[in-house]
């Protein structure tokens, strides 16, 4: 295992060593301490690595991810797993806002809470939260899952595309265009299958389906904002 | 018409007097209103006239000032952008650049078309809000890769693809506003590349979904940054709101090149209201953003690229003589290979428009084969042609600022300045902080 110290170690030099891992590297595993918060830990990877993060992060922690596992022990920062590609992001602690912003697939485990604009305009990516998410979670959602274990803020979905969401708790309220949905046996099944992955062991029985209306979808008198 | 045309019996009397508040124009624009209930959307920048680079002219050298030999003396126009802190900077052989028009408002035969012209000009072309295609890669040697609050097609990948990156914070035509692609144009293609149902009217976000103000966007800078291993320039472009301010926080943030965007710049789609009464002209916009950068002490340090408007190599020196490094054309581009052609106009009759006017961009129809997603309409764009005019369009403009240059004197097309200028109105004498023709007074000027 390579250890890799932030506090001697810059930034620089830390994305540049794992951007060097190549697809068949066999240092697959690597940690990294004393992140003390510092942005941009870890973005950009394209290898099948794993990064253990012992501590809290600043923004953008695992943006960008390709292939790769990165794990906070810790919280993270705003942004954390922006525009994910695939590979496995997990948070121990909580996430700030954006977490999962845009993400175009992978999977993102979020332990504690999430903020507000938890997945905002997510493309594909799955994203499991055991606790809260915070108001406009999903914003402009277009494809991808979010499950939420506990409860949702205020106007969840607002102006959601064809993303799907999972919500065992309550919802504050919903946003323009979201709506209740049927939970077919489809999706009981895919939700069982997002719980796993996200270590969760939650039934998914208990949970409500949240999607697009789709009254939106066309510019109309009525929708003209 | 007058009285006199319409008989009548009795005693003379007064002309009709048509409104200049309510005109013609304004009143159809209130019945289209009160029919349909919804604005109006069009493509195209603000129609309405605003004090501009016409208002502005050189002086040409005097007495004082000796002139450069038309053809034979040396006139650089090559430029580097992304010199602050980008490994690999991009050099142009010319300052003119093509502005980020997206494949999805552009058919692909009109983004290789651009492509083709700006290499074969030697200057670098841009992605817009719907990724990057391989076509587009593929035909521009130098390509700047947008990053916009929709972040369609975004991935690393391609990021580490383009010479360059432009943090897209706001456009001219709608700065605050997001982009609008309606369902004609979502093509299959433009769907998948943007991952959206097909045939629905797309809004992209008018604000990036993981940033807010400039704290924000310099660690934003800072994750594109390590992405990209500190290679690529980065742009920041703005609409033309608050120049000073943008443009200082733009490089406090950490932008290598400035991209200043002002009103009369084009746009595929927005609301009419939008382009017509919210943000900055042009003209006013460069003096503010270059008094930020040297009050910074970053002038020349930190690129700055200029928009909306500009159509001739006139505009272009008078942009940097006002103190650009560089500027970028949409509209003029899409001119050059082919829009608004008089040779369409039979087509453009039966889209309720004219030659000169159609600006019904979104609605996917376009006769020219260029703001289209219809296979049969594009196939009529030959891009190998239509580059090249592009290339000649670009040439002459270069030709032509440089003989502007060199009757100021100058052997380098960024040593054009303000005292080459004067102006025609005080609004512009004003905006562009030149004098007034004739007088050495400008309206602000210390002094008076
Ligand atoms: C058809 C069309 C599409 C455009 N698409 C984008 C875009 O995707 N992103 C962007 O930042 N600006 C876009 N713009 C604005 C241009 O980048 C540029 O700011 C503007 O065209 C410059 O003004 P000009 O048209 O007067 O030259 C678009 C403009 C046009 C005409």
């Amino acid at each position: 295992m390579q250890t890799y110290d932030l506090e001697s170690g810059d930034l620089r030099c830390l994305n540049a060593s794992l951007h060097a891992q190549a697809e068949a590297t066999n240092q697959t595993a690597w940690e990294v301490v004393n992140p003390r918060g510092s942005h941009a830990i870890a973005v950009g990877l394209d290898a099948p690595i794993e990064v253990n993060v012992k501590g809290s992060t600043g923004y953008y922690c695992a943006g960008m991810n390709k292939q790769a596992t990165v794990h906070i022990h810790g919280s993270a920062g705003p942004g954390v797993a922006e525009n994910m590609m695939s590979g496995t992001v997990i948070v121990d602690g909580d996430a700030s806002q954006y977490a999962g912003a845009t993400g175009n697939g992978g999977t993102l485990v979020i332990k504690g809470n999430a903020s507000s604009r938890c997945g905002i305009s997510m493309k594909g990516i799955d994203i499991v939260v055991h606790g809260d998410v915070g108001h406009m979670s999903a914003f402009m959602a277009q494809s991808g899952n979010l499950v939420v274990c506990g409860d949702a803020g205020d106007a969840l979905g607002d102006s959601i595309y064809e993303a799907r969401l999972f919500v065992r708790g309550s919802v504050k309220s919903l946003g323009a265009d979201c709506v209740e949905k049927e939970m077919r046996p489809e999706h009981i099944e895919l939700l069982r299958d997002l719980l796993a992955r996200g270590g969760c062991d939650a039934k998914p029985e208990e949970f409500k389906r949240y999607g697009s209306a789709r009254q939106l979808y066309n510019f109309k008198i009525d929708n003209a904002y | 018409m007058t009285m006199k045309d319409i008989p009548h019996d009795g005693p003379p009397r007064t002309d009709p007097i048509q409104s200049a508040t309510f005109s013609n124009p304004v009143n159809a624009e209130i019945r289209r209103a009160a029919a349909t209930g919804i604005y109006d959307i069009r493509g195209g920048g603000a129609k309405r006239r605003v004090p501009h680079f016409d208002d502005l002219l050189f002086l040409g050298a005097s007495v004082s000032r000796y002139p450069l030999e038309g053809y034979r003396e040396r006139c650089d126009t090559n430029v580097t952008l992304g010199t602050r802190f980008a490994k690999k900077p991009i050099e142009l052989d010319i300052p003119i650049t093509i502005a980020g028009m997206s494949f999805g408002a552009l058919s692909g035969p009109a983004k290789e078309a651009l492509g083709r012209g700006a290499s074969a000009a030697g200057t670098s072309t841009t992605t817009g809000d719907g990724g990057m295609t391989p076509e587009e890669r593929g035909h521009s040697t130098k390509l700047v890769y947008q990053y916009l609050p929709s972040r369609y097609g975004m991935n690393p990948d391609d990021l580490r693809k383009a010479d360059a990156i432009e943090v897209v914070v706001g456009q001219g035509a709608k700065p605050g506003g997001g982009g609008m692609l309606l369902g004609q144009k979502i093509s299959d293609r433009v769907a998948e590349m943007r991952n959206l149902p097909k045939g629905i009217d797309q809004r992209s976000a008018c604000r990036h979904p993981d940033w807010t103000g400039p704290d924000d966007l310099e660690i934003k800078i800072l994750e594109l940054r390590e992405i990209t291993a500190w290679e690529k320039p980065i742009y920041v472009k703005v609409g033309g709101t608050r120049p000073y301010y943008d443009t200082a926080l733009a490089v406090k943030a950490g932008a290598d090149v400035v991209v200043l965007d002002g009103m009369q710049g084009g746009t595929a789609a927005t609301q009419d209201v939008f382009i017509e009464h919210v943000g900055l002209p042009t003209l006013a916009c460069i003096r503010p953003a270059v008094q930020a950068l040297q009050d910074l002490g970053m002038h020349r340090e930190v690129q700055l690229i200029v928009s909306g408007g500009i159509r001739t190599g006139a505009d272009v020196a008078k942009a940097m003589a006002l103190g650009a490094d560089a500027v970028a054309i949409g509209t003029a581009a899409l001119v050059a290979i082919g829009d608004n052609d008089p040779k369409w106009e039979e087509e453009y009759r039966k889209l309720g428009s004219t030659t000169g006017a159609y600006d019904d961009w979104h609605e996917g129809q376009d006769p020219a084969g260029i703001t289209t997603q219809d296979p049969q309409l594009e196939a009529r764009l030959d891009p190998v042609d239509a580059g090249r005019h592009l290339r000649n369009y670009l040439n002459v403009m270069t030709l032509e600022a440089q003989t502007i240059a060199r009757a100021c004197g100058h052997n380098n097309l960024r040593n054009l300045e303000p005292e080459d200028l004067c102006a025609l109105t005080i609004e512009a004498a004003a905006m562009a902080r030149v004098p007034l023709a004739g007088t050495d007074w400008y309206p602000g000027k210390a002094g008076f």
